[in-house]
């Protein structure tokens, strides 16, 4: 596309005439559609692959928290009651029943997340509703320090503390060394906050789901504090 | 023709040593000082980068012809976009667990000022041929600088490399080394030692050009 010289004296080297807005918007409105195309297409290719991945790791990790168990159940909390519901597509909010062998219930991997050090702590932790204990706990994603807060799924001896750990009144996270009582772990050294912070979560996970699991019979009736009374 | 391969030679070594990106140009520090606590999340962290950047680069390059100039900023944002959202889809389908790790710094691989540099004083002018050895060098140059950060920091913060363990048991590790300063101090000391070498390799090819003109 040479230029005619009669028309741009002494700018044979100038850039050729401003484009139309319109080709400018073509130009754009065509990357962006093709980009857009791309992104679907790896995103739908792709998607099945990244949903298996995260229900298999959900589901190793139930087996995880609850040692001894041969089947699992997802149970949603819906108009009061639990009841098995296997299809993901809904909101409510679902925990896991575990199953022996001979059929009986075992216990419940409970879903639960708050915040961090630096980001939120997603985690599912086992309970059983017998003995009214933790049956162990595992780290579902986290952004803590490296080499620091990392500890609460690197450290297997604080891992471990959530194994057969009693949750009544409630679970507390005490200075290394000094846990004592049934309901107390060790924090990490170094990782106090990340350490307090997987304990409240699993205590907010317990109070949002304990009544819920009632089990006829051997269930205790909870004890709850008078709630302060409101002056005014 | 050994002239025009010669030039695509130069343009992928230029990358490596003299124009290397993060020690020389000091390009792309965050996911440099961010990602390089452990040699395995510094490759997948290069290779990401890489393959960004020669994909887009061989875009660039190719359709430069039909890009607007007022436009083009915009334009290479949405290629380089694309491909980054591509890479981290691909990297969570195939390698979950080290996708964890990176976390956010996948998608902020668009906001590498390394990729959108190399598209705009490079790629947007020349052939496709040089483009694409340009990105290529520049890539492999980030790539061997976030593995070298990676491989000092996990070494020395973890005693392994690669998740393998050197040192056994009765090494304490260095855990600052895989905390932040660990990655400053690491970036420092490395930066130190290739300016060192660099003018190391000066002073040689100043003395080899002295004493040429001197037995002439």
């Amino acid at each position: 596309m040479s230029q005619d010289p009669d028309l741009t004296p002494a700018a044979s080297d100038t850039r050729p005439a401003e484009p139309t807005s319109l080709r400018l918007v073509t130009a754009l409105s065509l990357a962006g559609l093709l980009s857009g195309i791309i992104i679907v297409s790896v995103y739908e290719a792709t998607l099945p692959t990244i949903t298996a991945y995260q229900a298999r790791m959900l589901r190793e990790a139930v087996f995880e928290v609850l040692p001894g168990i041969e089947r699992i159940q997802r149970l949603v909390y819906r108009d009061g009651i639990l009841v098995a519901e296997d299809a993901e597509d809904t909101d409510d909010e679902a925990i896991f029943g575990g199953y022996g062998g001979s059929g009986e219930l075992v216990g419940y991997a409970i879903p639960s997340a708050g915040p961090g050090f630096q980001d939120t702590i997603r985690l599912l932790y086992g309970y059983l509703p017998s003995q009214r204990q933790v049956s162990g706990m595992e780290i579902l994603e986290s952004r803590e320090t490296p080499g620091l807060g990392d500890k609460i799924y690197k450290d297997q001896s604080f891992v471990d503390a959530f194994r057969g750990l009693a949750i009544d009144p409630e679970i507390r996270a005490v200075k290394k060394g000094t846990a004592s009582a049934v309901n107390e772990v060790d924090a990490i050294t170094g990782a106090t906050i990340s350490s307090k912070a997987v304990v409240r979560i699993i205590n907010e996970g317990n109070q949002r789901w304990l009544a819920r699991l009632a089990v006829p019979g051997d269930q205790p009736t909870e004890e709850r504090p008078e709630p302060p009374a409101t002056g005014g | 023709m050994s002239k025009p391969r010669a030039d695509a030679y130069q343009e992928f070594i230029k990358g490596l040593w003299r124009e290397n990106p993060v020690f020389a140009q000091v390009l792309g520090m965050c996911p440099m000082l961010a990602v390089t606590n452990s040699a395995v999340n510094a490759l997948a962290m290069g290779g990401a980068t890489f393959f960004v950047l020669v994909a887009s680069s061989l875009l660039v390059a190719t359709l430069k012809r039909w890009i607007p100039r007022q436009v083009r900023i915009s334009t290479y944002v949405i290629i380089i976009a694309t491909f980054v959202t591509v890479t981290d889809y691909t990297l969570q389908a195939l390698i979950p667990e080290i996708h964890k790790e990176l976390g956010a710094f996948i998608p902020l691989i668009v906001a590498n000022c390394l990729i959108l540099g190399r598209q705009e004083s490079f790629a947007s002018r020349q052939p496709v041929r040089l483009a694409l050895m340009d990105a290529a060098g520049m890539g492999a140059g980030f790539l061997f600088a976030l593995l070298a950060l990676g491989s000092v920091r996990e070494v020395l913060g973890e005693g392994a490399w690669f998740g393998i363990d050197l040192f056994g048991p009765g090494f304490e590790p260095w855990v600052i080394m895989i905390l932040p300063p660990g990655g400053f101090l690491t970036l420092g000391l490395l930066l130190l030692l290739f300016s060192w070498i660099a003018e190391r390799r000066q002073r040689l090819a100043e003395r080899l050009a002295e004493l040429e003109t001197q037995t002439r």
